[in-house]
């Protein structure tokens, strides 16, 4: 599968399983324990430390416990998942394997999104050879008590999926409609039970921790957001494709090693993340500042905003569950508001009001897809209203 | 007699229940209290409490559209949204349980700011014409624009409705253009009544409430029994109304109009002219009835008692046909009487309809006596009379139009009535119910029993058929066993109960069954063994420990209410509906049966000149077999 | 449809429930191993599916219309999903578009009248470096051109008609 890989990876040399080994031969509470020295925070996008979640899960009583992997990348703009599964799914599978132990859990899923049944195949066939080398199953690596073994669940063409409580749902046989929380599924997961729910990045990127130290990992990055991050770079640059950085880079740094230098924006963390003009791009791509899953959308000079702005927009309309009304209807007026900006038809007054539901909607949706789906709307307002303002009426075709 | 308890978890989606924390989730805090500040009032709350119930607790409204008490938690419309300090984004109120101190802000302005908002979007998709809605007046989306002075449509507006209104079924009418999206008809028919006829499909904007593929709610398995009509906060879902119809049939010069009224809209239909739940009308109501130009009024009670001794016959005959003869017979008997239960049995327990009561509903057997007896009495065309009843039910629209429903030559039932349109004929007619002078009911069937009252209650049928039972067979009176004939162990709220009631002494063989009995020998030393249950979802739980040979499998008799409360929480019932309002109904019907001088079925004077007049043969006679009882359908949940 | 058809399906969810487990858990593989085999999912299928895992039948409904993957209508043999979000459609996904109408002759959301090609638009599909990018049925298409276009739609053909026997549009319908 031809991909554009642009940087050396870190991954290619961590040899599978030396992660794995190293964190069978700790205790369970001293592998939390090196994750927090490691302070992995989650690559799925909100950065939720890793350490923190998998103790809440461990410390949890319950017998039966679960972890998942969320393998439904949607976001648009983001690959990342699929090039990891698809060149490095021991890792992937080690670090469920860590969690596994970690938390006492005895069980693990896979997620896999509908898009990406082509790596089912493989996966499985991977699942099978590590049965045979005891690295799935009972006993993993003679460990005795230690018995842990995963299976695939498909998606089906469902973007809110992503989103863990509605991914529970999901594997539940529910609609993908996203969970009231509290109570969080590190102690009311996966058929009521703890669950630990982590992007495939996350997991590899454990994997990696326990094979190369704690210390390693630390030492990268910034402060709030240690380590390094795999990047999905798209659009309007030379260099599109895989990247890997450590956390705190600038947009800058990142358009130059992209050969986006020309670009008059950049959309951070896809859909669900925001637009960053030119004039912004010393601001760094870190927790504590921009956040993103891995998604690095590059507009050209020539980019219609509007049209970015409205894709985006049409995206949420569709992939919304459905559930509550903020998100529901909210979204669909905006689409609204830029189509009538489109047709040059928007009085800044509507627009002003409009503004104003993006931020009700962010404040009172039930969950991250409602939340975050006015942000683009709203960053591409605030930078570019000069652009989107008073439009002629579009010639009729 | 012992009593069951009661099983109450939820089979709602895992989204949508509410999750309270599990005690040992946080060793040592079982029981355990936390302080909550809502608007700089604390208060200390048991962990896992809402956020809702605390604020409730301190007088502080927070609005709700998607919350009902009687349903699982959804989240889902936002209205209730609140400020949590150190939450970045505002939480649902009704769906955030406390387990922590929290400081909330129920008021502020991000709060006021998006409730607006979403009560704006909620009207640019909700096709408005209240001045054409039933639900002018009391709807709780009209009322939160109100409360938050919505003037303008911000959004735009739907000025054309979107989606046909479904009239096809006889009691629900669906206009999905009211619609909100709070999902409580779902959550109802799936969780609360078990039938799982209405859910959300599609997503994103295109999501709809649907039946299976849209089919018309005529066609599909809905037992009519109107329980998501009473906690629909809009007009979206109705009973089908025929007040027109009936107005014309009393307008009209030669129709003779009769109208019943069972006793559960009679301890309701005051909350339609502003009294508090639990008042009473039923003496001003006859007054009203007669100023609306009915010819006569009658008291279901009436055909209530008769039903319970035909029914309390049967029971006899199954119960000889087991213990005496041996033979096979399909016990557990029944009840029979509410025809949202009727259906739910014949969709989805087709293979039990043997068990089901052959007696019809005190409503149809009043219809059949009417058009019969009645006519035959005062020499009247049955074709010109027209019968009426006034019902708490929206099944009972379905049940008149059944077409096994015509005993009597004609249609035994013309029209059902709920509470919620005969109040609305009232106030059309200028009247204000509760200033009336209350007047009696017309003879010959205004005479009743406190046991007739009963039946709008769950467990009523069960302790009037006790009290009857106990009294014809042990020679007894039912006041030696239980104080003021008050049969305690089947009321109440349970969801399902379960008793038992030994036989205290045989007696002689009273009149009235002589023809059927020669003695109750067979019944010497038996103990008595009865369940009681009320909405279809208990129902369920009770068939389904009745099939997997339970307790319940051993019972003699037992009564089934299709809706939660029994008939006094009726899909036709005054909206709305909650836990504390069914108990002040249940109240009302109580303290009208201890007002009675004649509590007992049997008992009731006009039975037996009706017995002795009419039903020559007594109870269970063919004629009997062919006005006062039914067959029924085996319909099966396979949806065409 | 005949009845053997019917008891067909009825065995085969039989068997899936056995794989899968008879609890609602098991209804999204169960609706997946339906829609693959079948191009659709009944409404026969869904009462079945209901039936088998103790749910309601709109439950099934709800669910089936909640996933794009799913569908309750006949879907041609060839699911084309072009992906329309913003890198793809940076990337020229309106030109593929229109291309691949003009081939099937059809728009977007329709079935060709012999049943074997359908169009569908899809959200993200995880190839943004390298689009406009596209699935027929599981097969990924990356980089497509108008030009190319044609040759995905041929290529589709010739391998229907190497495959003797068609697949069946009546069954479970
Ligand atoms: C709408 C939405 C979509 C999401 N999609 C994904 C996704 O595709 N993959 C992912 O790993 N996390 C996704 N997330 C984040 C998850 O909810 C969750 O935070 C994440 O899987 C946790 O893993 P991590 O801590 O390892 O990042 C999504 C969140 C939202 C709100
Ligand atoms: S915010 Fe959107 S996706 Fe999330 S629960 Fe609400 S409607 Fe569903
Ligand atoms: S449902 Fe309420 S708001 Fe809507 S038309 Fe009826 S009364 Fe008015
Ligand atoms: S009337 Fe009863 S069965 Fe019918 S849809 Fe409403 S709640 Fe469900
Ligand atoms: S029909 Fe009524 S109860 Fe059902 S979702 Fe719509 S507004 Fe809510
Ligand atoms: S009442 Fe709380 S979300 Fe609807």
């Amino acid at each position: 599968m031809s991909v554009s890989i642009r940087t050396p990876l870190t991954f290619r040399d961590v040899p599978p399983g030396v992660g794995l080994e190293a964190a069978l031969a700790l205790k369970r509470p001293a592998v939390i324990a090196t994750l927090r020295a490691a302070d992995l925070r989650g690559r799925g996008g909100a950065g939720f430390p890793t350490a923190t979640k998998w103790n809440l899960a461990a410390a949890a009583q319950s017998k039966t416990k679960y972890v998942v992997c969320n393998a439904d990348e949607g976001e648009p703009g983001t690959f990342k998942d699929r090039v990891i599964l698809n060149h490095f799914p021991d890792l992937v599978l080690d670090g469920m394997l860590i969690g596994g132990y970690a938390i006492g859990a005895r069980k693990g899923l896979i997620y896999l999104r509908g898009e990406y049944t082509y790596l089912r195949a493989p996966l499985e066939g991977i699942l099978a050879r590590r049965r045979q080398e005891r690295r799935l199953g009972r006993a993993i690596l003679g460990k005795k008590g230690f018995d842990f073994d995963i299976e695939i669940r498909m998606g089906a063409g469902a973007y809110v999926c992503g989103e863990e409580t509605a991914l529970i749902e999901s594997l539940e046989g529910q609609r993908g409609e996203p969970r009231n929380r509290p109570p969080f599924p590190v102690d009311t997961g996966f058929q009521d039970q703890p669950t630990i729910v982590n992007n495939v990045e996350t997991l590899a990127w454990v994997a990696c921790i326990f094979a190369k130290g704690a210390d390693w990992f630390r030492a990268l990055g910034t402060a709030k957001s240690r380590g390094l991050k795999i990047f999905s770079v798209t659009g309007d640059c030379e260099r599109p494709g895989i990247y890997e950085y450590p956390m705190g880079l600038t947009v800058g740094e990142l358009m130059q090693r992209v050969g986006g230098e020309g670009a008059k924006a950049v959309q951070i963390g896809g859909a669900a993340g925001r637009c960053v003009p030119a004039a912004l791009f010393d601001r760094t791509i870190a927790f504590e500042d921009i956040p993103t899953g891995g998604s690095i959308i590059v507009f050209g000079p020539q980019r219609d905003m509007l049209q970015v702005a409205k894709n985006f927009m049409e995206f949420f309309v569709e992939e919304s569950c459905g559930q509550c009304t903020p998100c529901r209807a909210g979204t669909r007026k905006l689409l609204g508001g830029l189509e009538l900006l489109e047709n040059g038809r928007c009085s800044i007054e509507y627009l002003s009001e409009l503004c104003r539901l993006g931020e009700s909607i962010s404040l009172a949706s039930k969950c991250g897809l409602g939340q975050s789906s006015p942000k683009a709307f709203l960053s591409i307002i605030r930078h570019f209203r000069d652009e989107l303002l008073g439009r002629p009426a579009p010639a009729t075709s | 007699m012992s009593v069951a308890p009661a099983d109450d978890a939820p089979r709602a989606p895992l989204s949508q229940r509410v999750q309270s924390v599990r005690p040992q989730q946080v060793p040592g805090t079982l029981g355990a209290t936390v302080t909550v500040t809502v608007d700089g009032q604390n208060l200390p709350v048991p962990l896992g409490t809402t956020i809702l119930e605390a604020a409730r607790q301190l007088g502080i409204r927070i609005p709700t559209l998607c919350y009902h008490e009687d349903l699982c938690v959804a989240g889902v419309c936002r209205i209730c949204v609140v400020e949590v300090e150190g939450q970045a984004t505002l939480q649902a109120a009704c769906a955030y349980p406390i387990t922590a101190p929290l400081v909330i802000q129920p008021h502020s302005r991000k709060v006021r700011r998006a409730r607006r908002h979403i009560l704006d979007l909620m009207l640019a998709e909700h096709y408005g014409d209240c001045y054409a809605c039933f639900r002018n007046g009391n709807c709780e989306l009209q009322s939160l624009a109100k409360e938050y002075g919505v003037d303008e449509f911000r959004f735009g507006h739907v000025t054309a409705p979107r989606y046909p209104v479904d009239r096809s079924s006889y009691a629900v009418v669906r206009d999905m253009n009211k619609c909100i999206l709070c999902r409580r008809c779902v959550r109802t028919c799936i969780d609360l009544q078990e039938v799982g006829v209405l859910e959300a499909v599609g997503r994103g904007d295109r999501t709809r409430i649907a039946t299976f593929l849209d089919k018309p709610l005529g066609e599909v398995v809905c037992i009519n029994c109107g329980q998501c009509i009473n906690r629909c906060p809009t007009g979206a879902l109705r009973a089908n109304d025929p007040t027109d119809e009936v107005w014309n049939a009393i307008d009209h010069p030669t129709r003779h109009v009769v109208i019943q009224t069972a006793p559960s809209p009679r301890a309701a239909i005051g909350e339609c002219f502003g009294c508090e739940p639990g008042t009473a009308l039923t003496f001003q109501l006859n007054t009203a009835l007669r100023q609306c130009g009915f010819d006569r009024v009658f008291d279901t009670n009436f055909t209530a008692d008769l039903t319970i001794i035909e029914e309390g016959t049967e029971l006899l005959l199954r119960l000889r046909q087991a213990l005496q003869d041996k033979q096979p017979v399909a016990l557990p008997l029944f009840t029979s009487c509410s025809p949202g239960w009727v259906k739910y049995l014949e969709h989805f327990y087709p293979e039990m309809i043997p068990h089901l009561s052959s007696a019809k509903s005190p409503q149809q057997m009043f219809g059949a006596v009417i058009k019969t007896y009645y006519a035959r009495m005062h020499d009247l065309d049955p074709a010109q009379i027209v019968t009426v009843a006034l019902m708490p039910c929206s099944a009972k629209k379905f049940e008149c139009n059944r077409p096994e429903m015509c005993s009597s030559g004609y249609k035994d039932i013309d029209y059902g009535l709920t509470t919620r349109e005969l109040a609305q004929m009232i106030q059309e007619a200028g009247i204000h119910l509760p200033d009336l002078t209350p007047s009696d009911f017309d003879d010959p069937f205004g005479t009743a029993t406190g046991s007739g009252v009963i039946f709008g209650a769950t467990g009523g049928v069960m302790e009037a058929a006790i009290r009857s039972v106990i009294e014809l067979v042990c020679g007894v009176r039912i006041e030696s066993i239980f104080e003021h004939a008050d049969v305690l162990p089947v009321r109440g709220f349970e969801g399902v109960k379960y008793a038992e009631l030994d036989l205290p002494a045989i007696g002689p063989v009273p009149p009235l069954l002589a023809g059927l009995f020669t003695d109750w020998s067979w019944l010497a030393g038996a103990r008595l063994k009865v369940g009681v249950c009320h909405g279809t979802a208990n129902a369920h739980k009770v068939l389904e420990d009745i099939k997997a040979g339970g307790p319940f499998s051993q019972c003699h008799f037992i009564e089934f209410m299709a809706c939660p409360g029994g008939c006094l929480g009726g899909g036709g019932q005054p909206i709305p509906t909650s836990p504390a309002i069914r108990a002040a109904r249940a109240r009302a019907i109580y303290a009208e049966d201890t007002a009675y001088e004649v509590r007992k079925s049997h008992e009731n004077p006009a039975i037996a000149r009706l017995y002795g007049e009419f039903f020559k043969d007594g109870p269970g006679s063919p004629l009997c077999h062919e006005l006062l009882h039914t067959h029924y359908t085996p319909r099966g949940k396979y949806i065409v | 449809m005949l009845i053997t058809e019917h008891e067909l399906l009825k065995d085969e969810i039989r068997e899936w429930c056995v794989r899968y487990g008879a609890d609602r858990g098991a209804l999204l593989p169960i609706l997946q191993e339906v829609q693959h085999k079948y191009g659709h999912i009944s409404e026969f299928a869904m009462q079945q599916i209901a039936d088998a895992l103790e749910i309601h039948p709109v439950e099934v409904d709800g669910v089936v219309s909640f996933y794009q993957f799913l569908h309750t209508r006949t879907h041609g043999r060839f699911v084309i999903r072009l992906c329309r979000t913003v890198s793809c459609d940076m990337a020229g996904k309106d030109r593929v578009a229109r291309q691949l109408e003009n081939e099937l002759g059809i728009s977007f959301g329709a079935t060709t009248p012999d049943g074997r090609f359908t169009l569908e638009w899809a959200s993200c599909l995880g190839l943004c470096d390298q689009g406009p990018a596209l699935l027929v049925n599981e097969t990924v298409y990356r980089e497509v051109t108008p030009e190319k276009v044609h040759e995905i739609v041929s290529a589709c053909r010739r391998s229907l008609s190497a495959h003797a026997p068609e697949f069946s549009q009546e069954a479970a319908s």
